[in-house]
């Protein structure tokens, strides 16, 4: 049954996965196919069409021409603020979380399997049940309406994440390395740089690549902590899109929808191995 | 388990000068976890405390009972947000099973260009629900989208406008989220599939068990485990579900397709009543316990079984 000849059956199939695919990739088609269109052109017709003439002057409107509100910069200043979010929290969140990874499931403390079992409950508690707390917090601390204040968040909300990933990796390392290593006089820090950190390269991969998708993607805690200039660009589509309701720009929004996605899809494209073990690993927590 | 760090320390008493030493790694492990945790904790009591006051522009103390509670829960808001929900995720959760569980199957039979076609089911997962919604709220709009197509076309009498029906507004968010994430089903499908047993299937196949009978009798059976997980990780998704709906339909035509989270950051951030938008928070956290709780218990039942096997 399972051999490779062209079957009716086997035809079928292929047909079947075919069409799946189309209907997979036909959203991408058609906001590239439009972010190269112009706006009349659109208008005149639907959403779904090909480009007459490559109106590549979509892209260079929608990176530093269109306005929303009284700012005409285009979606580069909200891309910098999610690439100035990103990055930092990223880099610091998967750090720590392979640090208390290692700490939880190498060293063992008192009251570890407790402390860990409260941080992974925050991949189930709903974001909405610490909105107020963080509006408050961030209020108080001066940090509500800045870059900071969303590092910081995305920060200790993803060790929860950085920290499962890496733990569920390390418990597979023998304890005989670290004994051995603590035998020979090497501490903490020592043991994690020579030895844990040279075997970590596929986890930190994988925590790295799950971390930067969810933080570039991420919209409710955007919206909800910053406005106006300092907001990522995920609130800044949804902004321009209410902004120019009235006289719509399919061409130049999607172009802006394109430069928006493109920084994790071209991860996926380079790392798709990672990100669907990340994926995997996610949800079997 | 036995580990190497406390049976080394506990031979000595430590002393000033090891504390101090070991001082940034306390830090390192313990201020990060210690900070995750507490905000986890205090910020969840410090919500389910709001609902319970009178706050509304500004939290303040005061005691109201369930008030908050059952203004949110007679409120017409709530009411269709809660109903959207039961249609939603259900109709999401089974539709994007199917989808995943036929895709697997497909991708399973050794075909040609298996990678490719994975990653094409898998790439919307990199994407933001705010540019699927978006991008999808273009198609599917009469006006400019898949309709106006069809009848540039020449059909029409073609009529697919779902967005801006009341009755069917919420099926194009059950549309968009299995196009965004049924590809996570098939992934974990697929990874399922492939770590059955081939002596299994072997011995099937020997017994002559058609293609049908062999998945229906023997594959399908041990993909339950996997089938139970996709289910509660999509239902979560699906009670927690924000972006794609804000970008989708705003929650529109009219109130149609409200669901919970934008109940609750409605009341919160745009009608600033903070004890009632806590309490409908609260009330989020509730039905997705109400999911969560059956599945710990569940998974705890097949580890103490796998344990005594």
């Amino acid at each position: 049954m399972r051999d490779r000849s062209f079957t009716p059956g086997r035809i079928l199939i292929y047909l079947v996965v075919t069409l799946f695919a189309a209907a997979y990739l036909a959203p991408l088609a058609v906001v590239v196919l439009n972010s190269l269109r112009t706006n009349e052109e659109i208008a005149q017709g639907s959403m779904i069409g090909w480009p007459q003439h490559l109106a590549w002057g979509n892209y260079a409107k929608a990176w530093s021409g269109f306005c929303v509100a009284e700012t005409c910069a285009g979606i580069r200043p909200y891309m910098l603020n999610s690439a100035l979010v990103t990055i930092p929290a990223t880099i610091i969140s998967t750090l720590l979380g392979a640090v208390a990874g290692y700490a939880v499931s190498l060293w063992r403390f008192r009251g570890d399997n407790w402390i860990y079992g409260i941080v992974t409950l925050g991949l189930f508690l709903p974001q909405q049940m610490r909105l107020l707390p963080w509006t408050i917090v961030l209020r108080d601390i001066g940090l509500i309406n800045t870059l900071t204040g969303l590092v910081l968040i995305h920060t200790i909300q993803g060790l929860s994440f950085t920290a499962l990933f890496c733990r569920n990796y390390y418990v597979a390392i023998p304890h005989e390395l670290i004994r051995a290593a603590r035998i020979d006089g090497a501490g903490f820090f020592r043991i994690f740089w020579r030895i844990i950190l040279p075997l970590s390269a596929p986890i930190l991969i994988v925590t790295v690549i799950w971390q930067f998708t969810h933080i570039w993607n991420e919209f409710l805690y955007g919206v909800t902590f910053t406005t106006g200039q300092q907001q990522p660009v995920t609130a800044a589509l949804i902004a321009l899109s209410a902004a120019i309701a009235d006289i719509p720009q399919h061409g130049v929004q999607s172009a802006a929808v394109i430069i928006a996605a493109l920084p994790t899809l071209l991860i996926y494209l380079l790392g798709g191995r990672y990100f669907v073990r990340g994926l995997t690993a996610g949800a079997v927590k | 388990m036995t580990d190497a760090v406390s049976t080394a320390t506990r031979a000595g008493r430590p002393v000033i000068s090891d504390v101090v030493g070991r001082l940034p790694e306390y830090l390192m492990i313990w201020v990060p976890l210690l900070l995750s945790a507490a905000h986890l904790i205090s910020f969840s009591l410090w919500t389910i405390w709001i609902s319970f006051t009178p706050s509304t522009l500004v939290p303040v103390s005061g005691w109201v009972g369930l008030r908050n509670y059952t203004a949110v829960l007679a409120s017409r808001n709530w009411q269709i947000a809660f109903d959207n929900l039961l249609l939603f995720g259900s109709a999401f959760v089974l539709l994007s099973l199917l989808t995943g569980l036929l895709l697997a199957i497909l991708l399973d039979q050794r075909i040609r260009g298996e990678n490719v076609l994975r990653s094409i089911f898998l790439y919307p997962l990199a994407v933001s629900f705010v540019v699927t919604g978006t991008v999808w709220s273009w198609l599917l709009n009469p006006g400019i989208g898949i309709q106006k197509l069809v009848h540039d076309l020449g059909w029409t009498s073609f009529r697919f406008d779902w967005l801006v029906d009341r009755d069917m507004a919420i099926w194009t968010i059950v549309i968009a989220a299995i196009w965004q994430s049924s590809g996570f089903a098939m992934a974990l499908f697929l990874a399922g599939l492939r770590s059955v047993d081939a002596d299994i299937i072997k011995a099937a196949q020997i017994d002559g068990a058609g293609p049908f009978r062999l998945y229906r009798r023997v594959i399908l059976p041990t993909l339950w485990p996997i089938t139970v997980t996709v289910i509660v990780v999509q239902l979560q998704f699906a009670i927690s579900a924000f972006d794609l709906v804000r970008a989708l339909t705003n929650g529109g035509p009219g109130i149609a397709t409200q669901l919970p989270a934008l109940v609750v950051y409605d009341l919160m951030f745009q009608r600033s009543q903070l004890g009632r938008g806590a309490a409908a928070a609260v009330l989020m956290l509730l039905i997705l316990l109400a999911v969560l709780l059956p599945y710990a218990a569940w998974r705890y039942i097949q580890r103490r079984q796998a344990g005594h096997a």
